[in-house]
């Protein structure tokens, strides 16, 4: 709770931060009420009143503000309902990998010697890993679920967080109030986690921010790809439905709002996290 | 520094033996029976049984681990299960596309980066630099199939510039050599993914060479340049810029191997017939001969690349030591 306090005055002080800021919280909003508000069901297929036929690829109108698409669904429901996928799968996959990324880096980085060396060669194995082709062999293997894909970009994305903190562990660890704790008989784990941990939190909270971007838009590229979860609708799925259809380019109003959708929210948490960083690292602030 | 390079060497073979028995196991796990796509059950089960034996399938899986690491050594990647032609002409054919496609894109989204990085950090809180930075984060963000996408409907179906997809022209050339790489019809197919791709490639190097240059704009050399009056595009170039430049150009192996693996997506866009292409057809297919080979050589490429930006961050600043 008093980092997000700190989080959230730190990219106070910058416009751009600010601005993502309540971009960001919107999109949280939206996740919450956006099936409430949503005139239509996702898959819910919709009809004339008078003519009583199935609405196809209809261009927006007054009933449907985006258009329906080649089924008869509803594009602004299914545009609304996809900011609960965007934000559960994009929030979870962050705080999975940050966690695991944390307390890799930091026991690998604390221990040093032979756990180091371990740890550090089984985050090479997964950097050498083709990132999106990975994540398509695991849902292949486990099936296309929300919760399959958030395990399956988690496992393969604490990687690089993991490097980051463990890199940020080595100099922590020079300084001198660990070796003050270290004389004082701290044990190995209270120096870690009470030392160390809370002076690496700015640099996760970082990767938080910078996972969670990645997280959405690798998400879509899933999604895109024909992987996503076919019981809930996400951005990369409308896509990918209107590219199957091979009506999207007939239909623009059927493939831009997505992805104007995750242009805003990722960029906005690019954003912040970068207004966040300057914060907590002047030396990226210049003079 | 040799024994540096001994033991890194050591290492990567280790890191690398560990991925490709992840990889083994791993497409095993794949649900379906890949080889069904080859073996009809409409055939003989004498010959299904000698298909079996010709694939190698017949024997337990800790036996065909260990024919697939001998393979592997020899840099023998068996036979598709899907086209019964084998992995190398397959793989062979499919890289040269995606390396067409990435590579020189690659090159100028780190050419250009650097420079307008540079003059980004130079020009810090100009409306130039501030726009700059909206525009690479908006392109960014977005996913690269959708920019693709965009561009396909903008400049391809409203404008009628450039083809939607594809390698050539269907029907134009039967072989796919040096002349049809060489050929206008190619260069024209080419443009579209290439524009994409190099316009979301140039986003990481653009906004790592501004951050890398507003710490070095203040050192104290720059100022010293300063003093001694030197003009300002010599100092910008000379001393800003090329101090600069070391975080960015250490990134690129390792770029690399990551724009290979997600070439995926814009091949798929662009029905662009290429390595990130063939792993989706392959896990599709349950082919593992060929996603195998795509991972194992995407894998090689990366580890490899990383040690390479080790050792060139070594030789970019001195200040390095190894042990």
């Amino acid at each position: 709770m008093k980092w997000l306090m700190h989080f959230v005055r730190a990219v106070h002080e910058s416009r751009a931060g600010r601005i993502s800021f309540y971009i960001v919280v919107a999109c949280i909003v939206l996740a919450f009420i956006g099936p409430w508000i949503a005139p239509y069901g996702p898959f819910e297929r919709v009809y004339d009143p008078v003519t009583e036929r199935l609405i196809r690829l209809s261009p927006p109108t007054r009933d449907h503000w985006l258009g329906t698409t080649t089924l008869g669904r509803d594009i602004f429901s299914q545009l609304l309902w996809g900011f609960r996928s965007a934000i559960v799968v994009g929030f979870a996959t962050a705080f999975g990998v940050v966690a695991i990324g944390v307390n890799v880096g930091l026991i690998s980085g604390y221990m040093g010697g032979r756990v180091d060396t371990v740890m550090m060669r089984l985050t090479d194995i997964f950097l050498g890993l083709p990132f999106l082709p990975f994540i398509i062999v695991i849902l292949a293997i486990t099936g296309r679920s929300t919760t399959t894909i958030i395990i399956a970009m988690t496992l393969i994305m604490w990687r690089s967080a993991a490097r980051v903190v463990r890199a940020q562990v080595l100099s922590i660890k020079q300084q001198s109030f660990v070796a003050a704790a270290r004389t004082t008989g701290g044990g190995d784990l209270s120096i870690i986690y009470r030392e160390i941990a809370p002076n690496i939190m700015p640099i996760a909270l970082v990767n938080v921010a910078f996972s969670l971007a990645w997280a959405i838009i690798t998400e879509a590229s899933i999604g895109f790809l024909g992987y996503g979860d076919a019981k809930a609708i996400s951005w990369g799925t409308i896509i990918h439905d209107a590219y199957a259809s091979q009506m999207m380019y007939q239909a623009p109003w059927w493939v831009v709002p997505p992805g104007i959708a995750i242009m805003v929210l990722v960029s906005a948490v690019y954003f912040l996290g970068r207004a966040y960083e300057h914060v907590v690292n002047p030396r990226l602030a210049g003079q | 520094m040799k024994e540096y390079i001994f033991r890194r060497t050591l290492h990567m073979i280790i890191t690398l033996f560990a991925m490709v028995t992840i990889m083994f196991f791993l497409f095993r796990l794949l649900p379906g029976d890949p080889t069904m796509t080859v073996i009809s059950s409409a055939m003989y089960p004498k010959a299904q049984e000698a298909m079996r034996v010709q694939f190698g399938l017949d024997k337990p899986l800790l036996h065909q681990y260990m024919i697939y690491l001998k393979n592997l050594a020899t840099f023998d990647f068996g036979f598709s299960f899907h086209s019964s032609r084998s992995v190398s002409e397959l793989l062979g054919g499919r890289i040269v596309n995606t390396l067409v496609l990435v590579l020189p894109s690659m090159i100028l989204a780190y050419g250009l980066g650097a420079l307008f990085g540079a003059l980004m950090g130079w020009y810090r809180g100009s409306a130039f630099e501030a726009v700059l930075v909206l525009l690479a984060t908006l392109l960014q963000a977005a996913p690269v199939f959708w920019i693709g996408m965009m561009a396909i409907l903008v400049f391809s179906l409203n404008l009628g510039w450039f083809p939607t997809g594809h390698l050539v022209t269907p029907g134009m050339f039967i072989d796919q050599d040096l002349r049809m790489y060489l050929s206008a019809d190619f260069l024209h197919h080419l443009a579209l993914p290439f524009i994409v791709h190099t316009a979301y490639q140039i986003c990481f190097p653009l906004l790592l060479m501004r951050s890398s240059m507003l710490s070095t704009v203040g050192e104290d050399f720059i100022e010293f340049a300063r003093i001694k009056g030197l003009r300002e595009r010599r100092i910008l170039f000379r001393h800003a810029a090329r101090n600069s430049l070391l975080p960015v150009a250490t990134t690129i192996p390792m770029i690399l191997g990551w724009a290979l693996a997600g070439s995926v997506v814009i091949e798929t866009v662009f029905s662009w017939p290429g390595l990130g292409l063939m792993m989706i057809e392959g896990v599709q297919r349950s082919d593992f001969p060929v996603v195998q080979a795509a991972f194992f050589l995407i894998a090689v490429l990366t580890i490899l690349g990383t040690f390479a930006a080790d050792l060139l961050y070594g030789v970019l600043d001195p200040r390095i030591v190894y042990d």
